[in-house]
């Protein structure tokens, strides 16, 4: 493995570095190494968190350390390769009408097409599940389409509702708490990313691919109502 | 089967249930949350005769102030300093003590401490999230946090009078003012003058301060283009230094990954320390190799776990703990005659 680097961090973890520059090639490397690692778990280990373009092994400083942890990532390299990167395919759904999606036309006007087009090119997307962050079941979704890639808001607006579908840049994510974003709101989503299944309770793992299925509002309705009791 | 409830009167912002917390969840976005301060948490358990991972409330600077409006129990209260008055009289900051019937329980801030843990002898009835009581604040997952008339239940609640009186505390714990902190991992961001300004300069902790991190102010660390990062993985202690080129520490409530750089993390030892602190405190960080980070916190585990058995040792019954007295006088005197 080239340019691989590796970072202490404090008493407890390594910071295992595969590159700077996100791009999909480098994210599936880090999510073979994240199952190579599950595959074989190093002595101490407590737990691992795959990111964009490295992973933190969290270890028990009691029992490893540093330099033992590097090892035993660094013999793991080698018996990757054999190990496919797929993950399961996920779906979810989304409404596009009105008033869940307060920033459809401003995407529109800021990359020149139509709604339909707009929708059309979101859900013609092939998205991977490449980090959970920010908030529990923040899954940051990559691939969304160059030409509907658009910028974050200058300033994030507050309370937008869990289950808003927002995107910025190559990434889209499905919102699993009322919370502020600076990312376009295009759609709503009654999916549960977030689920009361004790033996499930995220919809996806790291390294997921999803794809959107358009539904109508009342379908929206339907769904969202069975939610929010 | 014998129930207590507690009627909360009055609590202060961020007063939660907390048990020691939820590993394992980091990757999809959920830090351990958990107590404030660990050892005092498990210290607050233990010398009551629990497991030192059961559910506490956390009281924040705020305060907390209740009333047993049915049955009767034993309770612990550990950490900080805090003002602890039991039935209209003032009792140890850190002690174990029943709780009757009608009988009201303040806990207010006092001399110095961010956060102390009431513990109770039975099964507190607090909602789990992914099999934790731990609290998660930003979302408010787990058991939530408690508001003013809010109860407490507890189930197979227990008089452990062998266990009343005061807790030892620890005598073992790291000197204040200085942290200590493990480089990186992205101090490649910053210049070796702004590293150096990082090891020599003092911070003050500001009031924008809690359970996801204190934010503090000092002199600014300028960061040589690494605004674009990537989002990577935080861990409880990261120091990040935001685009205003102010550090901030995060603690039990941290995002699970950011995109701004972390120039140190701080040592999993000295982290209960950082959150007792109180906004205007001033810290200094100190560069400690990751090496000897692993042997302060191996030597350390050992002294905590040593004093968690010390004080998880009943204490005995008043008549016990008499008898043991005059037999350890008698014994002296035997020795001397």
């Amino acid at each position: 493995m080239q340019n691989v680097s590796f970072h202490p961090v404090a008493d407890h973890a390594l910071l295992v570095q595969l590159g700077s520059e996100i791009s999909e090639a480098l994210t599936t490397q880090v999510l073979q190494l994240d199952r190579a690692i599950a595959a074989t778990p190093p002595l101490g280990l407590r737990e691992t968190v795959p990111a964009f373009v490295n992973l933190l092994a969290e270890f028990d400083p009691l029992v490893t350390d540093h330099q033992e942890m590097e090892a035993a990532i660094r013999s793991l390299f080698d018996a990757e390769v054999g190990l496919t990167p797929k993950g399961t395919e996920r779906e979810v759904l989304v409404c596009y009408e009105d008033d869940l999606a307060p920033d459809l036309d401003a995407v529109c006007k800021a990359t020149d097409m139509s709604r339909e087009a707009v929708i059309n090119m979101h859900l013609s997307g092939r998205y991977l599940v490449g980090m959970y962050g920010f908030a529990p079941g923040y899954a940051y979704l990559s691939g969304v389409p160059t030409a509907l890639q658009v910028p974050r808001k200058p300033t994030a607006i507050r309370n937008i509702p869990a289950g808003s579908v927002v995107i910025a840049g190559p990434q889209c994510l499905v919102m699993t708490l009322t919370m502020p974003t600076g990312w376009c709101i295009i759609g709503r989503s009654p999916t549960e990313i977030l689920r009361a299944d004790p033996d499930k309770p995220f919809l996806f793992d790291v390294g997921d691919s999803v794809k959107f299925r358009r539904i109508s509002r009342s379908a929206y309705d339907d769904l969202a109502k069975g939610r929010e009791t | 089967m014998t129930d207590a409830v507690l009627r909360v009167s009055f609590a202060g912002p961020l007063v939660t249930y907390q048990d020691a917390g939820r590993e394992g969840q980091m990757r999809f976005g959920v830090p351990a949350s958990g107590p404030m301060d660990r050892l005092s948490h498990a210290a607050a358990n233990v010398a009551l005769g629990n497991a030192p991972d059961c559910t506490a409330v956390e009281i924040s600077v705020g305060g907390l102030s209740l009333e047993c409006t049915s049955g009767a129990l034993s309770l612990g209260v550990a950490g900080g300093h805090f003002m602890v008055n039991r039935a209209e009289e003032s009792i140890g900051a850190w002690s174990v003590f029943a709780l009757q019937k009608g009988e009201r329980l303040t806990i207010r801030a006092s001399s110095e401490g961010s956060w102390a843990y009431l513990t109770f002898a039975g099964t507190v009835h607090a909602p789990k999230w992914l099999d934790h009581t731990a609290t998660h604040s930003a979302s408010g997952f787990g058991g939530g946090a408690l508001l003013a008339g809010s109860t407490i239940r507890v189930s197979d609640t227990k008089i452990r009078e062998e266990r009343h009186g005061d807790i030892a505390r620890p005598t073992f714990l790291p000197t204040k003012d200085s942290v200590r902190v493990v480089r990186g991992p992205q101090d490649r961001f910053f210049s070796d003058a702004h590293i150096e300004t990082f090891f020599s300069a003092q911070y003050t902790l500001t009031d924008s301060f809690d359970r996801m991190g204190v934010r503090l102010s000092g002199p600014k660390l300028e960061v040589d283009g690494a605004l674009s990062i990537p989002s990577e993985p935080i861990t409880r202690g990261s120091v990040q230094v935001a685009g205003d080129g102010i550090p901030t520490v995060l603690l039990a409530d941290h995002q699970t990954t950011g995109g701004y750089p972390k120039i140190a993390t701080v040592i999993s030892d000295d982290l209960d320390k950082v959150s007792q602190m109180r906004a205007n405190d001033r810290m200094s960080f100190v560069e400690i190799s990751p090496q000897d980070a692993v042997q302060v916190i191996r030597k350390s585990a050992t002294d905590r776990t040593l004093y968690l058995a010390e004080i998880a040792e009943p204490k005995g019954t008043l008549d016990q703990r008499l008898m043991r007295e005059n037999l350890i006088s008698g014994a002296i005197a035997a020795v001397d005659a």
